[in-house]
């Protein structure tokens, strides 16, 4: 759906990204990863039609970003950064605005549609210049979403926003993902987790990692690690864990918590807990810890050593 | 040309709820409103009123053409200039809109504006018709207000072009300004000085086919061409800012 090829944008003598190649696929969400100044936003213009490449190309849904940069932007849904918005229109007025651009039959319904997908049509007559950032977020992302595009690309959808919000807005996000292809950005890593199909990771305008948020917690960390916590003494019961073929690495944390990590790919959290209850010990909880994720994010997007994407550090044990 | 029409209704629109807009109307109304009273005074006072039949350019139609001038820059300045200010620049760039389609929807919202004005100042001429006997020279009237009209539409176009150019919207104002009082006026210059050969800049000076031709109802084509040209020149200059805006 989303195709680039060896694309590179130049600002003076400063690449603000070089050479990036990577695809999403129809009804992927596509994570785009990276810390500030990385290139997202500049990739995301260019997809977008606000401006051409200095070398590469791309395209969507077959149609190339300069040379049918129209037939482009008729199919794609576009959230901004900065969330532009004319703060003197009414968010219907706007979303009317909007929409008759698009040439949409029945404008008036499909905004009124649209408002009820991301809950503001009690705002519907309300001045834009008197909403919160989390509700103009909302009303860039409704702008996005009236002509239904096959392709959505968001530049940083949740930043800013309040907890609530941001769930809120994810599942927008996820909602309408089902059946379209989306493209966001964004810092946090845990985002990009949770929402995307696959994450690129890119710093410094290069991609340094790309794959499934699974395997790329494999690959970057080599394992999986998890955390159980069962009630009473546990020295004996981490002993026992550590004996089972192909669990590593294990730590009794004491009040109950054992970390482990095994293999990707071999999933070892059942036998555990058989392990376990056959042990005669409680069982409270068990669940993945990602964290040494977020660790190796900031490894691999640090700014002295540049990461290429061949040599993404993988545990050999 | 939906595109075109679309872009134009918010613009229009937008201009009401401008401070700028209403100021600017307001201050035409009542200059021409003062001049037009004071004018009246004067006639009936010096020569039993009537003696010569006023024609309506002398009475409002030289006066607006210059308040046009000098207000035209102001309402044209923030077309382009701020909606990259406000970013949202980003968004008309990247929705299904050419961008002539974009340069010529807001220099029409913006003409429609102004024609609304110009249609406003019609009661003087009107009121004048029925002051006098036989009644103004309509067709000498119709004839200043064409020019009008057509001054309005370059000057616009001229007006929306530079706001492409800037990103700060008084400094579209200002060379807007400039521009137009070059063109108005100084560029009409050469034509009193030069021996031979002024001819051009005579041609070249819109004040002169204004104040020359249509005031005079001496218009031929060659006036209404330059006036069009220039508009052509003002959208053409909007459209290649525009596309250089993308290149940056
Ligand atoms: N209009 C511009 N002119 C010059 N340089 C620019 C321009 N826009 C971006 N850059 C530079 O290009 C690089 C990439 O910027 P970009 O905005 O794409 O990063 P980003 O990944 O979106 O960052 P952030 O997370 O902060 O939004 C940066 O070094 C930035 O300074
Ligand atoms: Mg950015």
């Amino acid at each position: 759906m989303i195709r680039v090829n060896e694309l590179t944008k130049t600002y003076g003598l400063r690449k603000a990204i070089d050479n990036l190649t990577f695809e999403a696929r129809q009804g992927e969400i596509l994570g785009f990863l990276g810390p500030n100044g990385a290139g997202k936003t500049t990739t995301m213009r260019i997809l977008t039609g606000y401006m051409p490449p200095s070398s590469g190309e791309a395209s969507i849904a077959g149609y190339d970003v300069v040379k049918e940069s129209l037939e482009v932007r008729k199919r794609v849904g576009y959230l901004p950064e900065t969330v532009p918005l004319y703060t003197d229109m009414t968010v219907f007025d706007y979303l009317k605005f909007m929409a008759d651009l698009r040439h949409l039959p029945n404008a008036e319904e499909r905004v009124e549609e649209t408002l009820e997908m991301v809950r503001l049509l009690d705002r519907a007559e309300g001045y834009i210049g008197n909403l919160s950032k989390g509700m103009r977020q909302r009303v860039g992302l409704a702008q996005a979403l009236l002509h239904r595009p096959e392709v959505l690309i968001l530049d940083e959808p949740t930043i800013g926003l309040d907890p609530a919000q941001i769930i809120e807005v994810r599942n927008i996000i996820r909602e309408v993902g089902k059946e379209r292809t989306v493209m966001l950005s964004t810092h946090i890593l845990s985002e990009a987790q949770q929402l995307c199909d696959r994450i690129l990771i890119i710093n410094k305008g290069k991609i340094v990692a790309e794959d499934t948020p699974e395997n790329l917690q494999a690959r970057l960390t080599g394992a999986e690690r998890v955390q159980v916590r069962v009630r009473g003494e546990t020295q004996d019961l981490a002993e026992k864990i550590a004996q089972m073929k192909g669990i590593q690495n294990v730590q009794s944390q004491g009040e109950g918590l054992i970390e482990f990590q095994f293999a990707p790919g071999q999933d070892l959290r059942p036998e555990v807990a058989r392990l376990v209850v056959e042990a005669k010990y409680d069982l409270l909880e068990m669940r993945s810890i990602n964290l040494s994720l977020e660790e190796i994010f900031l490894q691999l997007t640090r700014d002295d050593i540049p990461v290429p994407a061949e040599t993404v550090p993988v545990n050999e044990e | 040309m939906q595109n075109i029409w679309t872009i134009a209704k918010r613009e229009f629109s937008n201009y009401f709820n401008s401070s700028i807009a209403y100021a600017i109307a307001f201050f035409i109304l009542i200059f021409l409103g003062g001049y037009f009273v004071a004018y009246m005074v004067y006639l009936s006072s010096s020569s039993g009123f009537m003696m010569d039949t006023p024609d309506a350019w002398q009475v409002t139609g030289g006066l607006l053409a210059t308040l046009l001038v000098f207000s035209l820059p102001f309402l044209t300045m923030r077309l382009v200039a701020d909606e990259v200010r406000m970013g949202t620049m980003e968004l008309l760039l990247t929705a299904p809109v050419r961008d002539y389609e974009l340069v010529v929807g807001k220099w029409l919202g913006a003409f429609l504006f102004v024609l609304l004005l110009i249609a406003i100042t019609l009661v003087f001429p009107f009121m004048l018709n029925q002051m006098v006997t036989p009644g103004i020279d309509q067709v000498l009237m119709l004839s200043g207000y064409l020019g009008l009209v057509l001054m309005a539409a370059a000057f616009l176009a001229l007006g929306v072009g530079i706001s492409a150019l800037f990103n700060n919207q008084f400094a579209a104002a200002f060379v807007t300004l400039l521009a137009l009082l070059f063109l108005w006026w100084f560029i009409g210059l050469p034509a009193f000085i030069l021996p031979t050969g002024g001819e051009i800049f005579r041609y070249l000076s819109v004040g002169s086919h204004i104040q020359d031709n249509f005031a005079t109802g001496s218009v031929n084509i060659s006036n209404i061409v330059y006036l069009l040209s220039l508009t052509g020149l003002g959208l053409a200059i909007g459209t290649t800012a525009v596309e250089m805006r993308r290149w940056r």
